[in-house]
């Protein structure tokens, strides 16, 4: 699937600091019937974001005014159960680029990378400092740069480098998927299906 | 040679490429779609203009989505019906086999896999959807995948992924009465978390799960994915020969043979090494039922449930949101927690020996009338063998009636929702925040736990009435 190409992103975050996020929560079931990919977003976070009414939660981060950004902060084993690629679909329609967790489920950290949103894996101890600067100040900003593989939190300077493998890397930079390679490939397959 | 664990020999039979610097190009066996994760991979080859490169390695069948009465008239839901409409069409396009609503081989994707025989030893198995884990109880490497998969296999029988770490779980000794497949998932589970297997690939061994039927296998490998783990695997043996022999698409004559003594083959060799490696007494496992809203929240069922001491940060608040959902209180004991729905079915246990299991336990009783009961086969073969051993004489003497086939209130995408603020006892896989449904409350049980529940009207250890 298309995306934008990945580089350098600095913005404020969002902080979601909830453990186990599972994909029922990211996207409940009842949203998955579309056949085309569009308009996930509105229903992200859909049962935490909306009363039943449909009016907004006001306690929920993101109908709270005081946080925007590119960059969504959550607690550990984000993403966890169903494979519903919607998931990542949902959250980079709504407009984010990059999660970050101490630990992300391996279905969704896939979908994700298969998507141009970008899993940013932290230590605990670094999360909980991104954590502390959004709540001494919503404003706060952070960089992300996948070239340098580094996540920065600017009001502190402090900063971590994390891990991607380098063919993902690649692949994000240049906005390709993993289909364009693989279509490549056909004679190689169909050669290894006689062997 | 160098001593392989059975998941290493299935792999790295399959590699094609090993990408420099990045994932195994790895073949795909059997791929198994549905409406639900397909539409938009089809939507992605018209788009680059590509036909499906092996038509014949793929199998389709509508059950998200599908209502569990009345099968024989238009689906209701606009949505749904246009999802089940566009998976048809897509596989008349292409040439893939479809199973429609009430036909034989229609059924929840990962129970017609091994009934058909497309499940076997030594294959790499992937669908659309996380629990495709279940077919490694036949010795596979099974695994769920997104969409963006879904078409890359569809257009290239491969998908990327890199290796996976190795966990083996082993259960020694017999299990108890009333413990089941499902108590020994939920057991594991609740020790390693539901992050625990995060990163691996797990092969369960030891005397306990030997012992396991098929059905029972899948159960158990149905439920690794809510470890955290990708799959989870059974080495093949005679119990799996037995159930694979004579299928639809098993091989046959000389070519059964030759597959046999192929499949024998499959095995861990001594001295294989496991990134990580747990043991468990199959003794300590009861049977059990979960009190929270994720699948490691799961206690024996004459247990309390536990309390916050320890705990602090986001460790403790997300505990206590989850016991808030539930209504439940640190310390409260499960037994006698107020029940209002029992859902026996599933990919994890809507197989004909839940069904024998169930109607056993209800045979001679009656349900409770504060419950609402849906019993929802996994399959059309799965319902059409309740009928014929007469398990749907027994339900409905007992006061229950039979569904039709599909994933039903599991994920609640059809007309199947348990109501807000209701507490189901589930034999499903997911006790997740409206899971079951907006608002529903789910406690995750074997059949046995949920047939006790159903008949006696509130949550029971189900070896009482044994």
């Amino acid at each position: 699937m298309a995306y934008d190409k990945f580089s350098v992103i600095n913005t404020p975050a969002v902080p979601l600091p909830l453990e186990n996020v599972d994909t029922d929560q990211i996207i409940p079931a009842r949203f998955l019937k579309a056949v085309e990919r569009k308009g996930f977003g509105d229903n992200l976070f859909r049962d935490w974001r909306y009363e039943k009414d449909g009016s907004p939660k006001a306690d929920f981060p993101l109908n709270d005014n005081k946080y925007s950004g590119k960059i969504l902060v959550a607690g550990k084993n984000f993403g966890s159960g169903s494979s519903r690629e919607h998931a990542a679909w949902a959250i980079y329609d709504y407009g984010f680029r990059v999660v970050v967790s101490s630990f992300f489920a391996d279905i969704f950290k896939g979908n994700a990378l298969n998507n141009g949103l970008l899993p940013v894996v932290v230590s605990p101890e670094f999360l909980q400092k991104i954590f502390d600067a959004i709540e001494k100040d919503s404003d706060s900003t952070f960089e992300v740069d996948l070239e340098k593989q580094t996540f920065t939190i600017a009001s502190t300077g402090e900063s971590t480098e994390f891990e991607i493998n380098p063919y993902k890397k690649h692949c994000l930079k240049n906005g390709l998927d993993d289909i364009d390679y693989l279509v490549a490939m056909k004679d190689a397959i169909a050669e290894f299906e006689t062997a | 040679m160098e001593a392989k664990t059975l998941f290493d020999k299935i792999w790295d039979a399959h590699v094609v490429e090993q990408v420099e610097g990045g994932p195994n190009v790895l073949y795909i066996d059997r791929h198994l779609i549905h409406e639900v994760t397909s539409p938009v991979a089809f939507l992605g080859l018209k788009t680059r203009g590509l036909k499906v490169f092996r038509p014949d390695k793929t199998t389709a069948t509508p059950d998200h989505n599908v209502p569990t009465q009345e099968q024989h008239l238009s689906i209701k839901d606009e949505l749904s019906r246009n999802q089940v409409e566009m998976l048809k069409k897509n596989c008349a396009e292409h040439g893939i086999v479809y199973h429609d609503l009430q036909s034989e081989g229609h059924g929840i994707v990962h129970i017609i896999g091994p009934e058909m025989g497309l499940t076997q030893p030594g294959m790499t198995i992937v669908c659309g959807d996380s629990h495709t884990s279940t077919h490694g109880a036949f010795g596979a490497i099974a695994f769920g995948i997104g969409t963006s998969e879904v078409e890359m296999v569809l257009a290239s029988q491969c998908i990327m992924q890199p290796k996976p770490k190795k966990m083996r779980i082993t259960v020694n000794g017999e299990l108890g009465k009333g413990v089941t497949a499902k108590d020994i998932a939920l057991y594991i589970i609740s020790k390693i978390s539901t992050s625990g297997g995060t990163g691996h690939f797990i092969e369960y061994a030891g005397s306990a799960i030997t012992g396991l039927s098929m059905e029972g296998r899948m159960t158990l490998c149905n439920l690794s994915i809510e470890s955290g783990a990708r799959g989870g695997m059974i080495a093949p043996d005679e119990t799996t020969f037995n159930y694979v022999k004579g299928r639809q698409f098993a091989p046959k004559g000389e070519e059964w043979e030759a597959a046999l003594a192929k499949w024998k083959e499959l095995k861990t060799d001594d001295g294989a090494v496991f990134d990580t490696e747990y043991t468990y007494d199959a003794a300590d496992i009861e049977p059990m039922i979960t009190y929270g809203t994720n699948p490691g929240m799961g206690i024996g069922v004459t247990h309390q449930i536990p309390t916050t001491e320890g705990m602090q940060g986001t460790d403790k608040s997300t505990y206590l949101k989850s016991l808030q959902y539930m209504g439940y209180h640190e310390g409260d004991s499960m037994k006698g927690k107020q029940v209002d729905y029992v859902f026996l079915g599933s990919c994890t246990n809507g197989r004909i020996e839940d069904f024998r299991a169930f109607a056993n336990f209800v045979k001679g009783k009656q349900k409770a009338p504060n419950v609402n009961a849906w019993l929802v086969p996994g399959s059309k073969r799965v319902e059409t063998q309740i009928r014929e051993e007469g398990l749907v004489d027994i339900l409905e003497a007992a006061g229950f009636e039979l569904r039709q086939p599909g994933c039903s209130a599991c994920l609640a995408m059809n007309e199947d929702k348990i109501p807000e603020g209701k507490y189901a006892v589930s034999t499903t896989n997911r006790n997740f925040e409206g899971r079951q449904g907006p608002g529903s409350r789910t406690m995750l049980a074997s059949p046995l736990t949920a047939a006790a529940a159903a008949v006696s009207g509130v949550v029971t250890d189900p070896r009482e009435m044994m």
